[in-house]
């Protein structure tokens, strides 16, 4: 199932969020509400930036994005499925075939090379070891790792190692890319260069990307610009 | 996740903490160790034992005093000299097939030499019936026992301490301040492990020997049936026949095949409990893999966080620690396996205990060390499949 072919013939809405709010329970009787009411609707190919200040409840809307959590109230919708009518199972279904996701702490795990931390999504599909790795090793040549696949991420630098968690995002071909402080541990240099192969695959396959970030020039980048304070939408900006 | 898939993972983690999965599954090891060592025992000790009543020779009857009740405390035999004899008669198809003995323990001395060796008085048929041959001279004889004529024949290890490099017969060895005429030396049996050791015997006519101990009794009877079939026919002639003067509850007719039933189930018995003894250091190899497999958890809660997020269900994650566990666990079963037959054969070639190893031990071993991992590696497989992915991915 390739990108174009989603964008023809189905709804251009992909990720819808209603009235959503996220309370945290500290305690017995200490409520922290992370979000209150936040409403927005991503469409399929488009490239979102989420900007605000710690505190603003960046992460806890990037949890429900990711299918990761589920909102107190509101929905969160996918596809036109509501994430709270979902199971775990169907959560971690809905993850693994729809989200790529890219931390600002890289997140792969050290004892593995590059092509195995790529293949980690692709495990829980079907598929034979051998297909896995062609498209691991198809993914890392995207980023432009051919030459890096059997290195541990101890091994390569800081923005190779995104790069690699960028391949893993990718290789399963999500509909999302969500990425959060993508070059938040990177210098101003290796970020852009990152922020410019996500943005060219997004183009290339048609994925949408949604983008947290509390940089004003990684925000800027994106086609629209939602802007959080204090769990509510304080600004909407197409560019 | 495919079982395969999840093998290739749960193998991965382990080779990145060798020295830990090591020490891990050496208690596991230890245990299955155990557990296969000391069943071999018991079961080598279980064959060499009813192996020596086999030895007597088959198709035998025991008659013994009491009523056969097992666990009763001694019983004082009734049985008298004549009572052999009447047994005898009643035998279909022809006698000579009933023996009686007494027995005691009696220093022998002989030219200086002095020997601690078993002291059988003996009705004339005991040789044959207990399937027992002459080596050198004569068996004692129905003259010699109805006379209670004072004459011995000599086991072979009983032969060659009193009598180094000579021939014994026609010489003379002393019981207490008796003295009896050597009118025969029996073939050596060989050693068994267990039970009397037959070659340290002295045979003399029942009649001196009831003398020498100074009372009238008869231990124990036994009849050799002529063949499998005959056997119950003759128990119950042999029955009919001490019924005639005794109470029924003053003697029991036993078939060898019942006592080494008895035996045998005495002697497994003994091998599962010392399978249990050693199933407990299995137990505390187990409670080791669950803690290890606990601290494992913690510390890659990042790694199960990130699993999550890609993919993994719950049924995922436990299942691939539930494989660490069970990886951990067979290999030790694998390895305690393999050292522990080593060990049996070692303990057999050195020991004057026999091993034997059953393939139900083995069986056992593999299929129980699998079991501790399932058993305690669930909770840890548990806890690890249920963290909440978007805590465990910002666990530092």
């Amino acid at each position: 199932m390739s990108a174009p072919d989603l964008q023809r013939g189905q709804p251009p809405v992909l990720l819808q969020a209603e009235q959503v709010t996220r309370i945290y329970q500290l305690g017995r009787d200490v409520q922290v509400p992370a979000l209150r009411g936040v409403s927005f609707e991503v469409d399929r190919g488009e490239h979102v930036a989420i900007v605000g200040s710690s505190g603003s409840g960046k992460s806890t809307l990037l949890n429900l994005l990711g299918a990761l959590d589920r909102p107190t109230s509101g929905h969160v919708r996918y596809h036109g499925r509501d994430v709270r009518e979902m199971s775990d199972t169907e959560l971690a279904r809905l993850r693994n075939a729809s989200i790529g996701f890219v931390f600002q702490s890289f997140q792969l795990l050290p004892r593995l090379t590059a092509v195995d931390n790529v293949i980690l999504p692709l495990v829980y599909r079907p598929g034979s070891p051998r297909q896995r790795r062609e498209l691991a090793l198809e993914a890392l040549a995207q980023v432009g790792l051919a030459d890096r696949v059997d290195h541990r991420p101890g091994e390569l630098s800081g923005g190779q190692q995104q790069r690699v968690a960028i391949a893993r995002a990718l290789v399963t071909e999500p509909s999302l890319v969500l990425a959060d402080e993508p070059t938040g541990n990177l210098d101003s240099r290796t970020g852009e260069e990152v922020m410019a192969l996500l943005e060219t695959l997004h183009a290339d396959q048609g994925t949408a990307l949604v983008v947290i970030t509390h940089e004003r020039e990684i925000a800027q980048r994106a086609s629209r610009r939602i802007e959080l304070r204090d769990g509510v939408i304080v600004d909407e900006v197409v560019a | 996740m495919s079982l395969r898939e999840a093998l290739r993972v749960a193998m991965q983690a382990l080779r990145a903490n060798r020295l830990r999965s090591a020490l891990t599954t050496l208690g596991v090891l230890i245990g299955v160790m155990s557990v296969v060592l000391l069943v071999a025992i018991g079961q080598g000790a279980r064959s060499e034992i009813t192996g020596a009543i086999e030895g007597l020779g088959s198709n035998l009857l025991f008659v013994l005093p009491g009523d056969g009740e097992f666990g009763a405390g001694p019983t004082r035999s009734s049985f008298e000299v004549d009572d052999i004899e009447r047994v005898d008669r009643s035998l279909p198809g022809g006698n000579g097939r009933a023996a009686g003995y007494v027995i005691g323990a009696e220093a022998v001395q002989a030219e200086g030499n002095r020997f601690n060796a078993t002291v059988f008085g003996i009705s004339e048929h005991y040789l044959g019936v207990v399937d027992r041959t002459i080596a050198r001279g004569q068996a004692l004889t129905a003259a010699d026992v109805a006379t209670g004529r004072r004459v011995a024949v000599l086991g072979a290890t009983t032969a060659e301490t009193l009598f180094p490099g000579q021939d014994p017969i026609g010489r003379t060895v002393s019981l207490g301040a008796i003295r009896y005429r050597v009118v025969g030396v029996l073939d050596r049996v060989g050693t068994t492990t267990f039970g009397p050791d037959v070659d340290r015997q002295v045979l003399i006519p029942i009649s001196a020997a009831q003398r020498l101990f100074g009372s009238t009794r008869v231990d124990a009877i036994f009849v050799r049936a002529t063949s499998t079939v005959g056997i119950e026919a003759d128990r119950a002639a042999t029955e009919a026949a001490l019924a005639e003067r005794l109470d029924e509850s003053e003697f029991s007719v036993v078939s060898q095949d019942e006592i080494i039933g008895v035996v045998g189930d005495i002697l497994q018995i003994l091998t599962w409990v010392l399978a249990a003894i050693a199933g407990i250091s299995l137990l505390v190899g187990g409670v080791g893999v669950s803690n290890i497999m606990l601290v494992s958890v913690s510390e890659r809660t990042r790694e199960i966080g990130l699993r999550k997020a890609l993919g993994a269900r719950t049924r995922d994650i436990t299942r691939q620690f539930l494989f660490e566990a069970v990886a951990l666990t067979g290999l030790g079963g694998a390895v305690g396996l393999a050292l522990g037959i080593v060990l049996a054969e070692v303990v057999a070639t050195f020991a004057p205990v026999p091993a034997e190893i059953t393939w139900w031990s083995i069986a056992l071993a593999l299929g129980v060390s699998v079991l501790v991992g399932l058993v305690f590696g669930v909770l840890p497989a548990r806890r690890a499949g249920q963290l909440d992915p978007v805590a465990a991915l910002r666990h530092e």
